[in-house]
């Protein structure tokens, strides 16, 4: 816009409360304008655009031409009227198009937002809001600007956030203010805040923020955690003030959002090149045509000059040519006419109201019907060859159930059959009155075994309600809702819940639980909370009888090395239960229990206070600290959860693979969930031979990694060649990788799968469809692997070895790098992408890709704002692209082609004819018929068939996915595609020209008037010209609606009626020079001989055609001529067809699960734990208990841990590398600031890094939390005295000390934030559809909406 | 999947069930299956082998005689002649002997040919006027400037008709006499109806008399630069038959869409012997007033003389283009199910 800023900007300054200071930097204001056009510039620049457009500048040139008398051999309108048609039809467009962008960057730009202006709050529009102003905002508000935060109404100056239109997390993050700043709570203090804060320029990088602040002759450093960013939406927090550091188009959200680039389908770019092709051509016919007619008038044309002088400017031949060559380029225009362009308009607006209309993909639950936002892209639709898919909210519902468990060696839980069979849930209130009702199981067995009080069940449970880091919050009596961090977790303490081990409330130092209907409440010892390298986490309580227990749930793997040997039996059969749950899957924990000793407890805890007061390397001694307590564990079984799937995901990545589909993964989550999400998916599969994990942390390791990768996936299939099926690949596949950070993954090879060792192009027998998706390499790679992959010198290494796979997964993502990765294979593979989303961080990857689908729905509405496409669930993918896109582009080459055939048909014959007439530009039809010919005489006919034409039903080509092929292999419709039609065209233009002429020369009528005038030959070859091309389209038609037949035969018809119309005396009387062929259609047509002509010309246009396409037929049957051919002939008609392509995809999941079974071999880990580590030492320190209500915020920060901060705390922090990055970036931090909130034990020990005086204001949580008004200096201060002690504390003593104080205060806080949970929840589900409302609800006690979705992007 | 849709809820954006926009119009949906094409490629070539036998056999009835007269006979001294602008005002007449083995039966029309000459360039074609040939006044005073350079003459006075088609029009008269043993007789020719219904009663109209005479009509306008008489005097015999309706001129108006053509003349008038039943066969002569000049150009000039059928004149290129494609479709056919038997896959590849 007014970026008339000369250099970019190095760094920024900006003065709070001064505008007179930060004006004269002239940053951009916080007003943003997506628009391209207003009132005044819309018509230059529209026109602008329009004529960038090849084929637009080439009529308006034409269009020059007809205007100058010498060369014109057309009246002008025939080439004005069309192109002012289609210039205003794109205008009108383009306005209305800008004219939703104007209005929702005006709502954007209007809404309100509450300023402090002179020492007094006002409210100003967003778009007013300037660099260095201080804002409030208040619950629930978006954030208006990337502001710094000065501080909020909650303790420590914390404040959450919601950033799902950043990155697509709904799950909370916190943001701390720094300290100096935090105390600055009212108006007034803040009003005479006069800080600077000289920061980093503008940039995209939405985890990094590095800034100083300058107050009172001292500095802060200013990290991202100080940061609000312009779209996050403000939640739990009261309110909020901040400065304003970067605004409108500066801010990050801005930065990141691509430019929105005009998409052209890859037909568009054939079709210009074409018709630049064609121009040539016209060129060379006109150079042609004027050579001829220099030679004329040379020799004829010069003697003729009697009858006929040259044209006074004309004084030679060479002259004379040179204008024949300019109106031979006027008569053969026609080859490409304007109303190619709107046709081909027309007929993507049709296409797109069909996928509006197509019932099938209309989602009932949450009443969306798909729809084409964009309808310039269909045929693409049916060129897609890698599918970038988001995961959470786009695979996946984002809804955890708790779905299988194996106790003592039992295995429970519904088998997941089909579909068809349901058993009945089970019904819990009898025994349980404060069961979720919306809980649901199936297995009678679990229920028995809890009623007859097993022992072991009874463990489980109880270890289920306890081991965990829930907040619960009891509105009334018995109606609990849980807030979990993570909604696996709340789903395990839901499923307790139901099975009569009910998890009631906390306190820092208790938890309460109601078990079979009586209350216990035990005291909480410790919680061993969860990080990555651990994999699991801890609790030790002490039972009111007094024993103190140890429960420990985590992954299988590290589990199984801490149990007590004893029961080997048992170990492996809950171990052969999580091959088999993970197989199908679902996301596992194992559970374990150990008890101790008092003497043990004490002994450890000394420890652990040693440890957790440890300066250096405290991370590491405590995770050892832990690690010495969780041994000789006792297995007590596992559980299953399922992240559910939305409806139909594995069936449609399986049709969409088998039709050659490569479907990429890039989620911002973690690991293990994107790679367990992949195998419930169907993308990963055990029968792979090998899954490649990329996790390098540097440039060399990854392509160390790449490299190894490709090397095994070479010597893999060259061992999979030579040993033919023998067992010699097995041993190579079993490579074994249970290290987190290595490379080659867990490389499993499938038991049954000798026969699908065969390469993937052999014999067509039914199962080698199969074979070519399994047996095959995957690739996963995490994010901060991914920035070195995406290196100019890493790219092709990268993309060699991941286009290699069938399969590839990128997790930990930034919205930033899903673009990169989709403008990569954009860029090397020349293929058709489409990414497919629903959250804010998809955004940058819907633009950047060719076909951008948003999932309606989920996370809101940016994703579907940015979209080429739109609908509710995943799986209306395969109908958008296999019938849609199949059909679009079928209908748009079948168009193409016939299109270019019946223009050069036409035109042509003025070629011919131009030998005749000594090369005089002379037209060989009516300069009506010339206009009319494109407009009206076939235009309807070939539009039916581009709208209508199906060659194969739907059905079919959801059956039959290799239908799709063609498309990507851009087989229809391309260069030779292109040729043959033009030949077709010319040779029907030969015919058309050539039989009437040997005809005509010679024919007198019945009466003996000669039939050789030049109207009755004109009359005649537009006849047969427009009878030939009718019969074309109706052989092109493959499916003859009525509309079809109205335009087929209504174009003839009113070929005939105009025509007749047009030589009538009416319109002669009135304009004789116009229409001066008067009467020759009747007296041509009535004569035999000129319909002997007609049929003849016909015939001999259409009979070799025919042959052709019936030997093509018969000979090269395309597999959608085989499917029509079996579609018409009735007899045997679905049972090969069902069994041998149908029935693949169907038969992928069984196939898989029943081998699986049969091995047991799958050693993959279905562990995924989506916690984020540091809410236990919250829970004990107490620190966020007047979250209890709320609780659900994930309080590390996950925003540190973007692959930067991790590569940045690599350098600061030699810890183990290779842990995906869950930890703290240990900053070195000036005196006088907080620490940052990034780490848990940071907030919670801030003896480590945080001065003294700081404790003051950061431990007394419970205490001001109680008082909702907001942070009152008064408050503070007073608290910060009696609470001093708790600070440095280690967690248990602390925790318990305080929970007495504490406990009423959470009483109180929680009912008063649960009203506004309860809003925050209403406006969450508000736009869900209704069942997942009911589904979300179902989880009543669990996750609020954001928490459920806090593990997965 | 995806077809609970029955059930209930709030269905209200749900799209209309109708069958054009689930797109499952009722359709047909042909195919070419051996057993539809071949069939009709062996119909197809047996319509158009009996097509061209007939029309063979019509045109075996039908007889034509043209004669080249541009510089055969006596008119070579007319030709030489021709070639020289200045005598473009003289009369030369020539005659040319030509005999008919076998009568000419039924009705006879007689054409003058001419070779070589482009009545089919954009220029020409455009250089008309058909609103004063219409009769409009207007046009008839200015003419439109399409008629350039034969719109006005040097002193300004509009030509009428105006334009180098009518300028250029052909004025050789012929006089066909057959030699009987009796003697010479005129071959007796109408030299009327020559046109298209429309020409003579739609497109061309002298303007309106109002009580005066064609010439006071025509006057203040001048004839074109290469005509000898004015346009109202074309016709010496019939007074109606003058003007923008003359069938002459009529004839020459209606351009020949390629550069040999030939245009009617007249017909053989029937009443009389020994022309009752057409053109007995003998000898004959024509005699040729020798106006148009075509040595400039390279043209040439020729009297032809046809029957007709019902399909018009001599044409021998239709029938033998419909037996040729008989033939072709023919051998087409027979390829196509040979190879169809053969190879022919037809759809039963249902594996690949």
């Amino acid at each position: 816009m007014f970026r008339k800023r000369l250099p970019p900007e190095e760094e920024r300054k900006v003065k709070a409360n001064d505008r007179e200071y930060n004006e004269k930097f002239q940053y951009a204001s916080n007003c943003i304008v997506t628009s391209k056009y207003n009132i005044i510039t819309f018509l230059p620049v529209n026109l602008f655009e329009q004529f960038q457009e090849v084929a637009n500048t080439y009529f308006l040139f034409l269009l020059i031409l007809q205007l100058i008398p010498q060369i014109s051999s057309l009246s002008w309108f025939t080439t004005i009227v069309p192109l002012a048609l289609v210039l205003s039809i794109t205008a009108v467009k383009d306005a209305t198009d800008d004219y939703f962008r104007h209005k929702s960057d005006n709502q954007v730009n209007n809404r309100e937002s509450q300023v402090l202006i002179r020492g007094s709050l006002q409210n100003e529009k967003w778009m007013n809001v300037r660099v260095g102003d201080i804002i409030k905002l208040e619950n629930n508000q978006f954030v208006a600007a990337d502001v710094l935060l000065l501080s909020t109404s909650e303790p420590h100056g914390l404040c959450y956030i919601e950033t799902a239109e950043l990155d697509g997390e709904t799950n909370m993050k916190v943001r701390q203010s720094i300290s100096v700043t935090a105390e600055l709570c009212d108006p007034n203090h803040l009003a005479s805040f006069d800080g600077e804060v000289m920061c980093e320029p503008p940039n995209n990088k939405l985890d990094r923020f590095c800034g100083t602040l300058y107050w009172r002759e001292k500095k802060y450093p200013l990290t991202n955690q100080n940061m609000l960013l312009r779209g996050c939406v403000l939640r739990n927090t009261e309110a909020c003030y901040g400065l304003v550091i970067f605004a409108g188009p500066d801010t990050k959200l801005m930065q990141n959002s691509g430019r929105t680039k005009f998409k052209r389908t890859s037909i568009d770019r054939l079709m210009n090149t074409l018709v630049l092709w064609i121009f040539g051509f016209l060129v060379c016919m006109g150079g042609i045509l004027a050579v001829g007619n220099a030679i004329w008038e040379k020799e004829v044309g010069f003697l003729f000059q009697s009858f006929l002088p040259w044209d006074p400017p004309v004084d030679n031949f060479l002259f004379s040519a040179f204008l024949s060559f300019w109106s031979y380029v006027i008569i053969l225009n026609t080859v490409v006419p304007i109303s190619l362009y709107v046709s081909v308009e027309v007929i993507r607006l049709g296409h797109s109201y069909f996928i509006n209309w197509d019932q099938q993909m209309f989602c009932s639950q949450c009443n969306t019907a798909a729809e084409a936002r964009t309808t310039t892209l269909n045929e693409e639709l049916g060129q897609v060859e890698y599918i970038f898919s988001d995961k959470t909210g786009t695979l996946t519902q984002n809804i955890m159930t708790f779905n299988k468990c194996s106790i003592n060696g039992q295995s429970y839980g519904e088998l997941t059959g089909p579909l068809g069979i349901k058993p009945t849930r089970l019904n819990f209130t009898p025994l349980n009155p404060l069961a979720d009702p919306n809980f649901c199981f199936y297995d009678e067995k679990l229920l028995e075994s809890v009623k007859v009080g097993d022992p072991h069940t009874h463990e489980f449970f109880r270890l289920l309600s306890l081991c965990h880091t829930v907040m619960s919050e009891e509105k009334s009596e018995g109606e609990l809702v849980y807030k979990a961090q993570s909604p696996d977790e709340g789903a395990l303490v839901t499923a307790a819940r139901n099975f009569g081990f009910v998890f009631r409330s906390r306190t820092p130092g208790t938890i309460t639980t109601t078990e079979m209907g009586q209350t216990v409440t035990y005291s909480l010892l410790a919680i061993l909370d969860f990080n990555n390298i651990r994999k699991r986490m801890s609790v030790i309580v002490r039972n009111p009888e007094g024993r103190i227990r140890l429960y420990c749930k985590g992954a299988d793997t590290v589990l199984v090395e801490r149990l007590q040997p004893c029961n080997q039996e048992l170990i492996s059969i809950t171990s052969d239960h999580l091959n088999e749950y993970a197989a199908d899957g679902l996301r596992t924990l194992a559970l374990a229990y150990r008890d101790l000793s008092e003497e043990e407890w004490e002994a450890w805890s000394e420890s652990h206070r040693f440890a957790d007061k440890a300066t250096d390397c405290r991370e590491d001694r405590l995770a050892a600290t832990y690690d010495k307590i969780e041994q000789e564990m006792l297995l007590l079984g596992a559980t299953a959860i399922e992240d559910k799937l939305q409806e139909g995901v594995p069936e449609t990545i399986a049709l969409l693979s088998l039709a050659n589909i490569k479907i990429w993964v890039l989620t911002g989550d973690k690991q293990e969930t994107a790679v367990n999400i992949g195998y419930s998916c169907k993308m990963l599969t055990d029968d792979m031979t090998e899954v490649f994990i990329i996790s390098g942390h540097t440039v060399q390791s990854v392509r160390h990694e790449l490299r190894r990768a490709r090397e095994r996936m070479i010597a893999l299939s060259r061992a999979r060649e030579e040993g033919k099926g023998i067992e010699g690949w097995a041993e190579a596949g079993f490579v074994r990788n249970g290290c987190k950070e290595g490379q080659a993954g867990d490389g499993t090879a499938d038991g049954g799968g000798e026969g699908a060792r065969k390469p993937s192009q052999c014999p067509p027998i039914p199962s080698n469809l199969m074979d070519s998706i399994s047996g095959e390499f995957a690739l996963v790679i995490s994010g901060h692997s991914l920035a070195h992959a995406l290196e100019p010198d890493m790219e092709e290494e990268f993309l060699s070895t991941a286009c290699a796979c069938k399969a590839v997964i990128c997790c930990r993502v930034t919205p930033l790098q899903k673009a990169q990765v989709v403008e990569l294979i954009k860029k090397h593979k020349k293929a058709v992408t489409l990414a497919v989303g629903d959250g804010a961080n998809d955004v940058s990857m819907i633009k950047s890709a060719h076909i951008g689908v948003g999932i309606s729905g989920q996370e809101g509405i940016q994703a579907v704002l940015a979209s080429d496409y739109s609908f509710a669930q995943f799986r209306f993918l395969q109908r958008l692209l296999l019938v849609h896109g199949r059909w679009s582009y079928l209908r748009m080459c079948r168009f193409l082609c016939y299109f270019f055939y019946k223009n050069f048909a036409f035109t042509m014959v003025h070629f011919w004819f131009g030998f005749f007439c000594g090369f005089s530009a002379q037209t060989v039809y009516d300069q009506f018929f010339i206009t009319l010919y494109n407009i009206v005489y076939t235009s309807l006919p070939v539009l039916a068939m581009g709208m209508f034409d199906q060659d194969v039903p739907d059905q079919r080509s959801l059956e039959y996915p290799k239908l799709y092929e063609p498309g990507q292999l851009n087989l229809l419709f391309n260069k030779r595609e292109f040729f043959i039609c033009i030949t077709q065209g010319i040779y029907t233009s030969v015919v058309l020209f050539f039989v009437p002429y040997a005809v005509l020369s010679d024919a007198t009528q019945s009466n003996g008037v000669p039939l050789a005038d030049y109207q009755s030959f004109a009359v005649t070859t537009a006849t047969a010209l427009v009878i030939v091309v009718s019969v074309q389209i109706a052989l092109d038609t493959g499916f003859w609606t009525v509309f079809n037949h109205v335009f087929v035969w209504g174009s003839l018809g009113s070929f005939f009626t105009i025509m007749f119309a047009l030589h009538s005396q009416t319109l002669f009387r009135n304009l004789p020079n116009q229409f001066h062929f008067v009467g020759s259609a009747q007296n041509t047509l009535l004569q035999p001989v000129v319909w002997l002509t007609i049929a003849l010309a016909t015939a001999i246009c259409i009979v070799p055609v025919l042959a052709f396409r019936f030997l093509k037929l018969d000979l090269k049957p395309q597999l959608s001529d085989t499917v029509r051919y079996t579609q018409l002939v009735r007899q045997k008609r679905r049972k090969p067809a069902g069994r041998s392509m149908g029935g693949v995809w169907r038969g992928t999941g069984s196939v898989s699960e029943g081998r699986l079974g049969a091995r047991g071999g799958s050693r993959r880990s279905g562990y995924a734990f989506a916690h984020q580590e540091g809410f236990g030492e919250l829970i004990t320190s107490g620190k966020n208990m007047r979250l209890s209500s709320l609780g659900l915020a994930s309080f590390a920060s996950r925003h540190s841990t973007g692959w930067i901060d991790t590569l940045r705390r690599k350098k600061n922090n030699p810890t183990p590398p290779g842990t995906s990055g869950e930890n703290s970036p240990a900053l070195s931090i000036v005196s006088g600031s907080v620490p940052p909130l990034s780490n848990s034990s940071s907030v919670l020990g801030g003896s480590q890094e945080t001065p003294i005086e700081e404790e003051a204001v950061t431990a007394p949580a419970q205490n001001t939390d109680s008082d909702l008004a907001v942070c009152k200096q008064t408050s503070t201060s007073a608290v910060s005295e009696a609470a001093t002690p708790q600070g440095s504390a280690q967690p248990n003593a602390a925790g318990v000390s305080t929970s007495i104080r504490g406990r009423p205060h959470v009483k109180d806080s929680s009912g008063g934030w649960a009203h506004s949970l309860g809003t925050v929840q209403e406006s969450l589900f508000g736009w869900k559809g209704i069942t997942t409302r009911a589904r979300a609800s179902n989880r009543a006690g669990s996750p609020s909406v954001a928490g459920e979705t806090s593990h997965v992007v | 999947m995806g077809k609970e849709k029955s059930k209930s809820g709030p269905l209200a954006r749900r799209p209309d069930n109708s069958a054009f926009k689930q797109q499952r119009l009722p359709a047909w949906t042909p195919m070419l299956t051996a057993s539809t094409v071949l069939p009709s490629f062996y119909l197809l070539a047996l319509i158009c082998m009996l097509l061209g036998v007939w029309l063979l056999l019509t045109v075996q009835n039908t007889q034509e005689m043209k004669v080249d007269y541009t510089e055969a006979g006596s008119c070579n001294l007319c030709f030489e002649m021709r070639k020289n602008v200045s005598n473009a005002g003289q009369k030369c007449t020539c005659m040319i002997m030509f005999s008919i083995e076998k009568a000419f039966k039924g009705d006879v029309f007689i054409y003058y040919g001419l070779r070589n000459f482009h009545q089919n360039l954009r220029r020409y074609m455009d250089s008309r006027d058909d609103g004063q040939m219409l009769g409009r006044k207007s046009n008839l005073k200015s003419p439109s400037s399409y008629c350039k350079p034969f719109d006005v003459d040097e002193k300004g006075v509009p030509i009428a008709p105006c334009g180098a088609v009518a300028n250029s029009m052909f004025n050789d008269s012929f006089i066909l006499t057959y030699y009987t043993i009796n003697g010479p007789t005129v071959v007796p020719l109408l030299r009327k109806g020559l046109t298209w219904y429309t020409d003579k009663n739609v497109k061309y109209r002298n303007p309106k008399m109002d009580n005066l005479t064609l010439p006071e009509v025509f006057e203040g306008t001048t004839r074109p630069p290469y005509w000898q008489k004015p346009v109202y005097q074309l016709d010496p015999f019939d007074p109606n038959n003058n003007g923008f309706i003359n069938d002459d001129l009529l004839v020459w108006m209606r351009e020949a869409a390629f550069p040999n053509f030939k245009k009617l003349y007249g017909f053989l008038y029937r009443a009389n012997k020994p022309f009752t039943k057409g053109l007995p066969a003998g000898n004959y002569s024509v005699a040729i007033s020798y106006n148009f000049p075509v040595q400039y150009f390279k043209g040439r000039k020729e009297v032809v003389l046809t029957t007709v059928s019902w399909f018009g004149g001599q044409n021998h290129f239709l029938p033998i283009a419909y037996l040729v494609t008989s033939g072709l479709i023919l051998l087409t056919a027979v390829v196509l199910t040979v190879v169809w038997w053969k190879f022919g896959k037809d759809g039963k590849n249902m594996a690949d």
